[in-house]
C-alpha cells in the first residue's frame, strides 16, 4: 500500500512531451472527407433563403447538406434532466431550418476532400435571413422568454427578514465566460463494413451516453459504434457534451460511406460551443444583532443563450441549490429564472452554479461586515457549521441527489487559512499611491462524486501488466495515473505494471464518464473494487497452484507467495496463464481469465470545501487589477497523488482569476459576438497569474466510498470570483458590491471613482 | 487552380521533399503532410502558441507561416527533442514540476524556452541567471489553460539554471 498518497509523476507525461499524445485531430483515417459547418451570421431571423447551388459545384466538394436533408424534427435532448421541468421547446435543432437564434448556429455542412477547399465552398453558400430584434439583456422582464423558473428552499424567510436586526442586499452580476480549452473541438467518424458500424474519435467526456444517442438518433445498435480512448486538449465541462455536429458528422460518414472528420477553428468554437456563468443576483441577508444569519434570499436571472442544451437547466438548480454554501442557515429561498436570449447557448463550465453563487454569497458576507463593523473572518467564523453539526442535512435537492454535508470541520479550515495567510504576508499593505492593495477572502463548499454509478474493469494479462478499463475518460486531469495509484495497492503491483484505459466504449461500455469531479471519487472507487476482486481471485487460484490455504497466502510485488516462505510463490503473470481457458486450474464451469468487473454505486455526493485568499493590487488611474498574491485551503479528504491535487487547484485558479478579470464573450445591439478570437476573448497568461499557495487538507475522509476521496476538479475556481472581488472592494474601500465580473479596468475606473465619491480609501 | 510548389525542408535533421499549395501553413504541413502531429493548433491566429516550432534557430508560430516558407530551412520540432527514449533535461524538467496536465500546449512551451535557452547559451558572454520574472515573461508567450503556469515557470527556470551551471568537476 504505497502508491496511494504519493507524488507519483504522471504516467501521461512521456507521451504529451515528446509529441506523441493522440489529439482529435491527430487521427485521420484513408479516403477521409474534411467537413465545414456553415453558421448563422444574423443573431435572429427567418430564413428566406438557403442557396448551396454554388458549393455543391465547388471544386472537390462531395456534399453539402442543409436541414431538408436530415430526418425531421432532429433535436438534441437534456442530459441532465431536473424533475418536474420540461424543456422540450427549447431544444437545439442539429441544424436550423426555418429560424435561426444566435450568430453561429448551424445551417448547413460541406464535406469535401481538403478542408481549405470546404472552407472556399462554405463562402459559396448563399444564406438570406430576415432579420428580427435580437433578445440581449436577460434581465428585462420578458416571460416568454424564459425557459424555467426552480425555486430551491426551506424555513420561513419572510419571519426571518422581519425579525431581522440588520438586512443586507447586494446585486452582482457574473459575466459570460466558457471553459476554453486550448484544443478545440474535433471529430472523426469511420464507417466499418458491417451497417451502421461506426468508429469514433473524439467524443471525450461522457463518452458512453454520447454513443446511446447517437445511436438512437442514426436509428442503429449502439454496440455498432465504438467510441475511441484519445488524448483531450482540455475539457472544463464544455467538450465532449453532445452537439450539433456530434450528429452531423457521423450521418455525414454513415450516408457517405467515406470516414468524415471536422476540426473546428477557434472562432467557431468561440460562438458554438457553451458558454456559462451568465448570472444576475439580488442577494438578501438577514442578521440578528450579533451578526448571524437567519435568513438568506437569492432572486437570480441566468442568460442561458438561445437553446437548452445538454445540460438542461442543471447550472441554475445547482445555483440555487449551493447557494447557502457552509453556513447554518435557518431559512432559505432561491429562486433562478432560465431566460433565453439570442447568444450562443450554456451549458456547465468548471464550478458551475458555484462560482457565480459564491461570488454572490460571499461578497454579500462583506458588504455585510463593513454594515454590521465585523471583522469579514469572524462574521463567516460566527455562521460556520461545525464539526459537531456534521453530517448536515438540507433540505435541497441537486442532481438528482439530496444535499447531506457529509463531513468536515469548516471553522478548522478556515482558522487555517487565516493563519497560513498571514505567515505568508497577506495581510502586509505597502501599497504605491495610486495603487492601493487589498485583501479578500471567500469559503466555499464544492461537491463531488456524482453518481449513480461507475463501472471499471481490471484485467491481467499473461505477461503480468494489468490493465485497467475505466469508464472516465482522459481530459488531461491525470486519470490514468490517479487510477492506476489506485489499482496499484489494491492488487498489490508497482503503478508503472498498471496500463489505465479511459473512455473507450469497447472496454468499458457501463462508464458515465469524466464530469463533476466524479471520476477520482466513483471511478477511482470502481477501481478499487475491482482491482481488490481481482486479487482475490489471484489468491484463489495461487492457493489452488501452490497447494496452500488461501488464508496463508500474501500479496505483494506482483506475486502471491505463502506467508513466511516467500519462495514458495507464484507471479501475477503466472497466475494469469493459469486462468487460461483450457488451464487444469479451472474449476468446471468458472470463467476463464484473471479479471473482475465491478460498479460502484453511490446515492449521495460528497462535498469537499475550503478558503480562497487573495491579494490585489489596483491601479485607480488605468483600472487595472493585478493579484499579487493567492492562497486556496482546501479539504480533500484524501489525495490519492498530492502533485495533481495541488495541479488541479492552481490551474482552478487561473481560470477563476480569468473570470473575474479578463475573460467575457461580449454581443453588441445587433447580437454580433464581440470575441472570436484570442485578442478579444482574453485568456490569463502568466503575466497576469501568480504563484497559487495551496494549503492541502487531508483531516476529512469522506465516509461515502472506500478511498475516502473527495473531489478536486473544480476547487480552484469555485471561490475566485469572489476573492478577487472582496480584494478589489477592499483595495478601493467600496461601501457596496463592485456590481459586476469580470472587474475589467473600466469598470475598476468607474468603481474607483464612485470610492471617491463616497469618502473611500482610495 | 491550386497554387503548387516544390519544396525542401529538413526536420528534426531528416530530409523532406514534397510539393505544397501556396496557401497551406507550416503548421498544416507538418502535420498533415509530413506527420508531424506534436506541433498543435489551438487559434491559428498567432496568440496561443501551441504551434510553436523552431525555423533556423528561431520560435515561430507554425501557423502564421506559410509551408513554403520553409523551404530551404532547418525546422525542429517537439519529436527532435528527446534523445531517443530519453528525455531531454527540459520535457523531463516539465514533468517533474508538473508543468502539464492536458498537454495540448506543452509542445508550444517546449519549443518558445528550447529556442531561448539555445540562444542564450550561444552568447558571446555568459548570461546572466534567468530571474522569475523573466521567465514569466517569456512564458507569457504562450496560453496554458490547465496549469496555471505555476510548474511550466518553475521547470523553465530548473532547465535554466542546470544548464548554466559548468560541466564537470
Amino acid at each position: 500500500m504505497t502508491a496511494v498518497g504519493t507524488r507519483l509523476p504522471r504516467a501521461e507525461d512521456p507521451r504529451l512531451l515528446r509529441g506523441r499524445g493522440r489529439f482529435g485531430d491527430d487521427f485521420s483515417a484513408p479516403g477521409q472527407l474534411h467537413a465545414r459547418i456553415v453558421r448563422s451570421p444574423a443573431a435572429h431571423g427567418l430564413i428566406r433563403e438557403l442557396d448551396v447551388t454554388q458549393a455543391r459545384k465547388a471544386p472537390g466538394v462531395a456534399a453539402v447538406v442543409t436541414a431538408d436533408d436530415l430526418p425531421r424534427n432532429l433535436v438534441i435532448p437534456v442530459r441532465l434532466a431536473v424533475a418536474g421541468v420540461d424543456l422540450s421547446p427549447f431544444l437545439q435543432p442539429v441544424l436550423a431550418r426555418d429560424t435561426v437564434r444566435y450568430v453561429g448556429e448551424p445551417l448547413a455542412v460541406v464535406a469535401g476532400d481538403d478542408p481549405y477547399a470546404c472552407e472556399d465552398a462554405a463562402e459559396l453558400v448563399e444564406i438570406d435571413i430576415a432579420g428580427q430584434p435580437a433578445v440581449l439583456d436577460a434581465t428585462r422582464e420578458q416571460p416568454h422568454h424564459t425557459a424555467a423558473e426552480l425555486t430551491r428552499g426551506y424555513g420561513d424567510t419572510g419571519a426571518a427578514f422581519a425579525a431581522a436586526a440588520h438586512v443586507v442586499r447586494i446585486e452582482l452580476a457574473v459575466g459570460r465566460h466558457s471553459g476554453v480549452p486550448l484544443e478545440p473541438r474535433c471529430l472523426l467518424a469511420v464507417p466499418g463494413p458491417a451497417r451502421g458500424e461506426l468508429s469514433i474519435f473524439g467524443m471525450t467526456k461522457v463518452p458512453v451516453w454520447n454513443r446511446d444517442l447517437l445511436a438512437d438518433m442514426l436509428g442503429v445498435d449502439e454496440t455498432l459504434i465504438r467510441v475511441h480512448a484519445i488524448d483531450a486538449g482540455g475539457g472544463f465541462g464544455v467538450r465532449g457534451e453532445f452537439y450539433p455536429e456530434d450528429f452531423l458528422v457521423p450521418w455525414l460518414a454513415t450516408h457517405l460511406g467515406r470516414p468524415v472528420k471536422w476540426a473546428e477553428d477557434r472562432a467557431e468554437h468561440l460562438m458554438a460551443v457553451n458558454h456559462s456563468r451568465q448570472q444576475h443576483h439580488r442577494v438578501a441577508a438577514a442578521f440578528d444583532a450579533d451578526g448571524r444569519i437567519l435568513g438568506l434570499t437569492d432572486d437570480i436571472v441566468q442568460d442561458n443563450g438561445a437553446y437548452c442544451r445538454t445540460h438542461g437547466v442543471a447550472v441554475a438548480e445547482l445555483t440555487a441549490a449551493m447557494l447557502p454554501g457552509p453556513y447554518r442557515v435557518p431559512a432559505y429561498q432561491g429562486r433562478i429564472r432560465v431566460v433565453l436570449t439570442n447568444k450562443t447557448p450554456c451549458g456547465t463550465y468548471r464550478a458551475p452554479g458555484r462560482f457565480e453563487g459564491t461570488a454572490a454569497r460571499e461578497h454579500l458576507l462583506d458588504v455585510a461586515a463593513t454594515r454590521l463593523g465585523i471583522d469579514p473572518v469572524l462574521l463567516r467564523e460566527r455562521n460556520l457549521l461545525t464539526r459537531s453539526e456534521m453530517p448536515h442535512e438540507r433540505p435541497l435537492r441537486t442532481l438528482g441527489t439530496d444535499m447531506i454535508l457529509d463531513t468536515g470541520d469548516y471553522p478548522a479550515l478556515l482558522a487555517a487559512a487565516v493563519r497560513e495567510a498571514g505567515r505568508l504576508g497577506y495581510r502586509a499593505r505597502a501599497g504605491e499611491p495610486g495603487k492601493p492593495r487589498g485583501f479578500g477572502l471567500a469559503m466555499f463548499v464544492e461537491k463531488s462524486g456524482l453518481g449513480p454509478q461507475e463501472t471499471a474493469d481490471v484485467t491481467v494479462s499473461r505477461s503480468g501488466a494489468v490493465h485497467v478499463y475505466s469508464g472516465g475518460t482522459s481530459v488531461g486531469q491525470g486519470i490514468e495515473t490517479v487510477l492506476a495509484q489506485i489499482a496499484a495497492d489494491a492488487l498489490g503491483v508497482d503503478p508503472g505494471a498498471v496500463r489505465v484505459i479511459a473512455g473507450d466504449t469497447a472496454g468499458q461500455p457501463f462508464g458515465a464518464g469524466s464530469w463533476a469531479s466524479r471520476s477520482t471519487v466513483v471511478g477511482g472507487s470502481a477501481v478499487h473494487q475491482a482491482a481488490t476482486a481481482v486479487r482475490q481471485r489471484a489468491v484463489q487460484l495461487a492457493a489452488r497452484i501452490l497447494e496452500a490455504a488461501e488464508g496463508d497466502l500474501e500479496v505483494a510485488g506482483g506475486s502471491v507467495c505463502v506467508r513466511g516462505d516467500p519462495q514458495t510463490r507464484i507471479t501475477l503473470a503466472g497466475i494469469a496463464r493459469a486462468a487460461a481457458p483450457a488451464s487444469g486450474y479451472l474449476e468446471p464451469g468458472e470463467p476463464a481469465g484473471l479479471s473482475a468487473r465491478r460498479r460502484f454505486e453511490v446515492s449521495h455526493m460528497t462535498y469537499p470545501y475550503g478558503v480562497h485568499a487573495a491579494v490585489v493590487e489596483v491601479d485607480t488611474g488605468t483600472g487595472r487589477v493585478r493579484v499579487l498574491r493567492y492562497l486556496v485551503a482546501y479539504e480533500v479528504g484524501r489525495a490519492i497523488n498530492p502533485m495533481l491535487v495541488e495541479g488541479q487547484l492552481r490551474g482552478g485558479v487561473a481560470q477563476g482569476i480569468g473570470g473575474a478579470l479578463l475573460e467575457e464573450f461580449g454581443y453588441d445591439e445587433a447580437g454580433q459576438p464581440q470575441a472570436t478570437t484570442f485578442i478579444e476573448y482574453r485568456l490569463p497568461t502568466a503575466a497576469e497569474i501568480p504563484p497559487v499557495d495551496v494549503l492541502l487538507s487531508q483531516d476529512a475522509p469522506a465516509p461515502g466510498n472506500p478511498l475516502g476521496v473527495m473531489g478536486a476538479g473544480e476547487g480552484g475556481v469555485s471561490a475566485a470570483g469572489a476573492a478577487v472581488a472582496n480584494a478589489v472592494r477592499d483595495a478601493l474601500g467600496l461601501p457596496g458590491s463592485v456590481g459586476r465580473l469580470p472587474l475589467t479596468p473600466a469598470r475598476v475606473c468607474a468603481l474607483a471613482a464612485l470610492a471617491r465619491a463616497t469618502g473611500g480609501d482610495a | 487552380m491550386k497554387d503548387m510548389h516544390a519544396i525542401s525542408v529538413t526536420v528534426n535533421g531528416r530530409a523532406h521533399e514534397l510539393v505544397v499549395e501556396a496557401r497551406r501553413t507550416l503548421a498544416d504541413m507538418l502535420r498533415h503532410d509530413l506527420g508531424y502531429t506534436g506541433t498543435h493548433l489551438g487559434c491559428e491566429h498567432g496568440i496561443c502558441g501551441a504551434c510553436t516550432v523552431i525555423v533556423d534557430g528561431q520560435p515561430v508560430r507554425a501557423c502564421l507561416v506559410f509551408g513554403v516558407q520553409a523551404d530551404g530551412a532547418e525546422v525542429r520540432t517537439v519529436e527532435g527533442l528527446a534523445d531517443g527514449e530519453r528525455l531531454s533535461d527540459l520535457q523531463q524538467a516539465f514533468s517533474d514540476h508538473h508543468a502539464l496536465q492536458c498537454g495540448f500546449c506543452t509542445p508550444g512551451f517546449l519549443m518558445l524556452t528550447e529556442a531561448y535557452l539555445a540562444e542564450n547559451a550561444a552568447l558571446a558572454e555568459s548570461p546572466a541567471e534567468l530571474t522569475e520574472a523573466e521567465a514569466r515573461e517569456l512564458v507569457a508567450a504562450n496560453l496554458c489553460r490547465c496549469t496555471g503556469y505555476q510548474g511550466i515557470v518553475e521547470a523553465v527556470l530548473a532547465t535554466a539554471r542546470a544548464r548554466q551551471k559548468p560541466a564537470g568537476p
